[in-house]
């Protein structure tokens, strides 16, 4: 019988960590998401796991301890907010760069600056369009639910071994703060030193034994060709990772003549939406985009002909919208109604918002 | 005990930076009038006689492209 | 005695360590990181860890020590080496791990990283050469610059009301109580190569028996941006950088 906890989600993220065997925690304190290294101190892993787990003194020092944990083909992760990860971003374009697995955490709040503690959506095109510098992706995860947050601990550390890029976990203050029951997974076992070798061996710092030669691991090449055939190595990576990868989840969209497109808070806000709207008769759907890289464009795309409008709602200023734009192309009418600043709507707003920017 | 030695310098990997010349305690070496491939001017034992093999030359290389042998005489 | 009587592979008393590649090396003639890369290749040959051994460069003219020693290597972004150290270590305890820093990359730009690493005690070595210039870059000031040295972005010579003084690093993270080998060396003639050598080799030691982090400063020539040539430029240092950086041990528990 799986244990079933009430969990925050920051905890939920935590216990996850510890349970899908990650081996390394760094990171530093930041509201709204302390709570994930506080736990991690807490539960104590190293006894029991061996996990090691780390304050660090910056968010810099902690994505580069991140850095240096990947190239030693370990799962390790960390976790940070809106500020926290604009340091970061430096080592995240770097891991991406040197191909280097690793689960990052964005619990997003108002911004931009110092901001607020208050949740927001505004790091979307950080996250997704790159909020480093180069021509990258990560892949991103939105949970809408703290068993989300759970879950995709462990689906996170599978899809960045398996593409070898770093891969994050986008939530918001309000779902990072919320407390819902969690189910907790069976338990997988921490690699030992010798599986990684045998698995990782080819490419990580593990130490060179004597039939190879040694391991570098580098996002440096100074010929502009060579450089120019890492990037295309990138590139088809990502269109692989967009044919294979999609993931999304839907409601009540069969018989939709109008669509909303929300992640994170904001499509469990918008859940209130479609209801209030299939009471007044409203033929209303909402297409939640569970990664938002890859972005579930062929998805919208299939939608299209059964489609009068969308709308896409977000807690901030209008970003993932244009990615629905980007795939809508101009064949039906794009709306976009946001908050800002970590205010949030209610799922009244949101439908009167629909019913005005749609002669409703 | 005295030791006679000889140097071998890996020329074309040579620099020329002269760091083995003044290093040496019997001012064995000097750098060549000729240039290497890259044109440095190499080292080279000018005084093969006075080498008593005892390696400070291939130490302080930068490049390590000192090799060192000695004999007991 | 001809020298190709003596020249046989039985009278052999140095040749170039294993761990070295045989890439030639992109630094300057005369560049101390040559000697210092040698140092650590054959200390890591004498204890036999090649296969143990995962090093972290830096940016800088080290940038590419990953192209001249036999082992694992990881290129780190600027300043942050001590971060990756650390985590690299505290998940492979068993294996040894070094942090090759220059001035800029350690004392400028990672200034935080180098301090925590150290505070926290981790069992690394740290090597950081410091030629009091940013050589890569093309021969700006760095921290430890020192005063009325001109550099390019210092060119009527480095002024304390403008940019501070030439930081002690070292004797900072000696205070620390996480650093168990604090030394400063330097690798211009025989007799300082060796004792530079012997002090690599026991911040090696140091790390296998988890003292804490061992701190190698190796006082260095950049000849290229002092804009002397090799053996001039280890004179000028000899004559201006010892006096204010002076060699020898500073701790050593």
């Amino acid at each position: 019988m799986a244990e079933k906890l009430l969990k925050k989600g920051n905890e939920a993220i935590a216990l996850a960590a510890i349970r899908y065997g990650a081996d390394g925690y760094f990171g530093y304190p930041i509201t709204p998401q302390s709570e994930v290294m506080e736990t991690l101190m807490e539960e104590m892993p190293w006894e029991t796991t061996g996990m090691v787990v780390l304050q660090a003194e910056s968010e810099t020092s902690s994505i580069n301890m991140l850095y240096g944990g990947a190239c030693c083909g370990k799962k390790v992760m960390t976790s940070s907010s809106s500020p926290g990860i604009s340091l970061m971003c430096e080592g995240i374009s770097y891991m991406a760069g040197a191909e280097l697995p690793c689960l990052l955490v964005n619990v997003i709040r108002g911004g931009p600056g110092l901001g607020t503690i208050q949740p927001a959506q505004g790091d979307y095109f950080q996250a997704v369009k790159g909020g480093g510098h180069g021509d990258y992706k990560i892949i991103v995860l939105a949970p809408a639910s703290v068993q989300e947050m759970y879950d995709f601990v462990g689906i996170g550390f599978e899809l960045a071994f398996k593409y070898r890029i770093p891969t994050m976990i986008l939530s918001d203050g309000a779902i990072g703060q919320m407390m819902e029951k969690v189910e907790l997974r069976d338990p997988v076992k921490r690699l030992t030193d010798q599986e990684i070798a045998e698995k990782y061996g080819h490419w990580a710092t593990v130490g060179k034994p004597a039939n190879r030669k040694g391991n570098i691991i580098s996002s440096l090449s100074l010929a502009a060709s060579e450089m120019e055939a890492i990037n295309l190595r990138l590139q088809e990576k990502y269109r692989t990772i967009e044919k294979n990868e999609i993931r999304f989840e839907k409601t009540m969209c069969d018989d939709a003549e109008y669509l909303l497109v929300a992640f994170g808070s904001s499509s469990r806000i918008c859940e209130g939406t479609v209801e209030i709207a299939r009471e007044k008769g409203i033929r209303l759907g909402l297409l939640r985009p569970i990664t938002l890289f890859p972005y579930p464009t062929p998805v919208i795309q299939e939608m299209l002909p059964q489609l009068k409008g969308i709308m896409s709602v977000e807690l901030n200023s209008g970003q993932m919208v244009e990615d629905v734009r980007l795939a809508v192309n101009g064949a039906v009418p794009v709306a976009f109604y946001g908050r800002m600043g970590g205010s949030i709507f209610s799922p009244e707003e949101v439908f009167n918002a629909f019913t005005e920017k749609f002669n409703l | 005990m005295a030791f006679k030695g000889a140097i071998v310098v890996d020329t074309e990997k040579c620099k020329g930076c002269g760091v083995c010349v003044v290093n040496c305690p019997t001012q064995t070496i000097a750098l060549s009038k000729k240039v290497n491939g890259k044109g440095y001017p190499f080292a080279y034992m000018e005084n093969p006689d006075k080498c008593t093999g005892c390696g400070n030359c291939a130490i302080v290389c930068p490049d390590t492209v000192i090799t060192v042998y000695k004999v007991k005489i | 005695m001809d020298s190709n009587e003596i020249i046989k592979p039985e009278n052999l008393v140095y040749q170039k360590s294993k761990v070295l590649t045989d890439t030639v090396m992109h630094y300057c003639p005369g560049c101390s990181h040559g000697v210092v890369h040698k140092l650590l290749a054959e200390v890591i040959d004498e204890m036999d860890i090649q296969d143990k051994t995962i090093g972290i460069s830096p940016v800088g003219c080290a940038v590419f020590a990953y192209k001249y020693l036999d082992i694992d290597w990881q290129q780190a972004a600027h300043g942050r080496a001590p971060a990756l150290a650390t985590a690299t270590k505290r998940l492979y305890p068993d294996k040894y791990v070094f942090a090759y820093q220059g001035d800029g990359d350690l004392a400028s730009i990672g200034t935080a990283e180098i301090i925590h690493a150290c505070n926290r005690g981790e069992n690394i070595v740290v090597i950081f050469l410091n030629n009091a210039i940013y050589g890569m870059t093309g021969g700006q000031m760095a921290p430890t610059t020192l005063l009325n040295m001109k550099t390019s972005t210092t060119p009527y010579g480095r002024k304390a009301e403008l940019n501070g003084y030439p930081l002690k690093i070292t004797e900072l993270v000696a205070q620390l109580e996480g650093t168990c080998y604090v030394t400063r060396q330097a690798v211009e003639n025989p007799a300082n190569v060796r004792k530079a050598k012997r002090a690599i080799r026991k911040a090696f030691e140091n790390s296998a028996q988890k003292k804490g982090t061992s701190f190698v400063e190796i006082v260095a020539a950049c000849n290229s941006n002092w804009k002397m040539p090799p053996v001039e430029a280890n004179t000028w240092m000899e004559d201006n950088m010892f006096p204010f950086y002076p060699l020898g041990d500073i701790k050593d528990r």
